[in-house]
């Protein structure tokens, strides 16, 4: 700025609140420069200089915020620098970590961690499920009729009591020559069901836990059923090769859905000594990121299901790839490995 | 001069303190119930759109290509992609540095950790997972049937009162918090961009000397009178300003000069009454509006 200009600044008969506009709007913009660019592409659209330049800019933006309010009466200044203020705090203050590092993260540790912070929730969840196998495995000792009491007939596809042994059988092994066209697709809509099931499981939980445990047992025995129903006929061993290929990973998602959606309950009725808001803020986010991982399972089932079931015939191999399945994702669950450095979140 | 207060309220009930670690409180103000669910409607139109775009494209090159793969593989790849999309469109636009879908970014909105903190991924999955109950089971039960009759249709309709509940819950909480929101720990705050206007005073400073008004002429309006004026000359519109200029000569005690336009008046008498209040703001003395006193 040259001597000339000073002078002129000084002797004319501006307002103070315009003048001390005018010698901060050229911070305000590149501020808000910075900002637009973050919001944009992200930390990486900026170079280091910006990256260090921007807490500067903003902290002396905020106190111009500060002065404008107590000593300026111009709202277009007080308006521009609260919304700049506050999209510039968003940026300052959060997360420097790309959505790949929260991608990565999550897979590392949080994912593996919040399965392990529900364990008992899990164990519970996996008793009602079990309960429910048990209570449809013995009401159809008793009679069939029970099967379609729990079996909606979309779902079944054919398979009740009254199939004969060849058409259930071909339900297991069906040839992609025969009449099966249109069997992965009635397989993967299966799976888009159960996995709107899941989603359902935790976000009932909402409601003290009860409707996740009904959700569980209901689907529990809807599986009981179907074991039965095939075992009735001689196909047990089938069956279960049949099942365990996808259901070990889906079942097993299913069980920690149903436990995000208990931990959720169990903080709504039980918010120990914190405020019951605060309470289901901690479980929502233990059980969310249960949910995240949830999602990622069902996906793996539903590949399994949709395409390695239909290429897999054997009961061998389809028993090798269930067990296996459940064995990796129990150590990956489970297995003691040292904890990450939490620090840097 | 009633539908220019009506115009621009001063004050709004979606406004909420948010103190930074710096002291100042930046006055966030929350998303309406109207924006998100107008935010919401953009977002399901572009997932509708974007599968519809993917069903196209499918189904072209399915049907160019052979015979082998058929009709089948193209359902089973689309019910996944649906799946993908309906699962992950929200997390993956929340997680990225805007935290907020295309929708909320055209209304200008954002997610944000209640506790001011950062926004945390596992928030994001919790708030989004709950969208399942909230939206996607009370509309496959909208569209289910209900006509089986006696027991049934009441199990309809029971289900359909209890999602609903979860429907509008965010219009029962002064937050706007949907039961996502509440388990996530999140709130989704307007952070629009805003330009920063001219500056009023800026115009005609020069033009017209500050003492042309007694203290006695600027005593009788206050700071809320004051940004009345900035938005009647902002939008300069002459029927408004005539009137304004009309009752602000008679409060005064000047007559109506006809040899001058309204506007360089009212700019005239909007910089002396700023100068004066602005003088007055630094002796920390605040005057409201032209009650207080």
């Amino acid at each position: 700025m040259s001597p000339m200009a000073e002078i002129e600044v000084k002797s004319s008969p501006k307002l103070k609140s315009l003048r001390f506009r005018q010698e901060r709007e050229r911070d305000w913009s590149e501020l808000e420069r910075l900002v637009d660019t973050y919001e944009r592409s992200g930390v990486k659209g900026l170079s280091d200089d910006e990256i260090l330049a921007a807490p500067i800019l903003y902290r002396s933006t905020l106190s111009a915020l500060s002065v404008a309010r107590s000593t300026s009466l111009d709202r277009a200044v007080i308006d521009y620098l609260e919304s700049l203020c506050a999209r510039a705090y968003f940026f300052i203050y959060g997360s420097r970590a790309t959505l790949w590092d929260k991608l990565g993260s999550f897979f590392r540790y949080e994912w593996r961690l919040a399965v392990c912070a529900v364990w008992k929730e899990t164990l519970v969840s996996g008793a009602v499920l079990a309960l429910g196998i048990a209570i449809a495995l013995v009401l159809y000792g008793q009679s069939t009729e029970w099967y379609f009491t729990f079996v909606p007939g979309e779902l079944a596809g054919g398979r009740d009591p009254s199939a004969s042994l060849e058409t259930l059988r071909a339900t297991l092994y069906h040839a992609s020559d025969e009449d099966g066209d249109g069997f992965s697709v009635f397989a993967t809509s299966l799976f888009t069901h159960n996995a709107q099931v899941a989603l359902l499981a935790f976000a009932v939980g909402f409601a003290f836990g009860i409707p996740t445990a009904l959700v569980i047992a209901s689907n529990g025995a809807m599986l009981g059923m179907f074991i039965a129903l095939f075992a009735s006929h001689g196909l047990g061993y089938e069956v279960g090769g049949w099942l365990i290929i996808h259901g070990m990973t889906e079942i097993f998602a299913f069980v920690l859905a149903g436990a995000a959606g208990l931990n959720l309950g169990r903080a709504m009725a039980f918010p120990g000594n914190q405020s019951r808001l605060n309470a289901v803020v901690k479980a929502g986010i233990v059980s969310g990121t249960v949910m995240g991982g949830v999602v990622v399972m069902l996906f793996v089932a539903g590949l399994l299901e949709g395409f390695g079931r239909q290429m897999v015939t054997s009961d061998l191999a389809r028993y090798a790839i269930g067990l296996g399945s459940g064995v990796v994702w129990f150590i990956f669950f489970y297995a003691p490995r040292r904890s990450p450095n939490l620090g840097k979140s | 001069m009633t539908q220019i207060y009506g115009r621009e309220p001063l004050t709004s009930t979606m406004s909420r303190s948010f103190v930074t670690p710096e002291g100042i409180d930046l006055k966030l103000e929350l998303g309406d119930a109207g924006q998100r669910a107008a935010a919401f409607l953009i977002d399901l139109a572009i997932i509708v759109g974007a599968l519809l775009g993917f069903t196209i494209i499918a189904f072209l090159a399915g049907v160019g290509s052979a015979q082998y793969l058929g009709v089948e593989w193209i359902v089973v790849i689309w019910l996944l992609v649906s799946f993908l999309l309906r699962s992950f469109y929200f997390v993956i636009f929340e997680l990225s540095a805007k935290a907020a879908t295309p929708g909320k970014r055209l209304l200008g909105l954002r997610v944000a950790a209640r506790d001011g903190g950062q926004l945390r991924a596992q928030s994001v999955l919790a708030r989004n997972a709950m969208r399942e109950l909230e939206v996607f089971i009370p509309l496959s039960i909208l569209f289910s049937r209900a006509d089986g009759g006696g027991a049934e249709s009441w199990m309809y309709l029971l289900t359909f009162v209890w999602v609903s509940l979860f429907v509008f819950f965010p219009l029962f909480n002064k937050d706007r918090l949907r039961p996502g929101d509440l388990v996530g720990g999140t709130w989704v705050v307007r952070t629009p961009k805003q330009a920063l206007l001219r500056d009023i005073a800026q115009d005609t400073v020069a033009a017209t000397p500050l003492s042309v008004f007694t203290d006695t002429q600027l005593d009788v309006y206050g700071v809320k009178e004051l940004q009345v004026l900035e938005s009647v000359l902002r939008a300069r519109d002459d029927d408004t300003m005539k009137s304004v200029t009309e009752r602000i000569c008679a409060k005064i005690g000047v007559p109506y000069r006809w040899d001058k336009s309204d506007y360089d008046f009212l700019s005239a008498y909007y910089n002396a009454l700023r100068s004066k209040l602005e003088t007055n703001l630094l002796m920390g003395k605040r005057r409201a509006d032209k009650f207080d006193v």
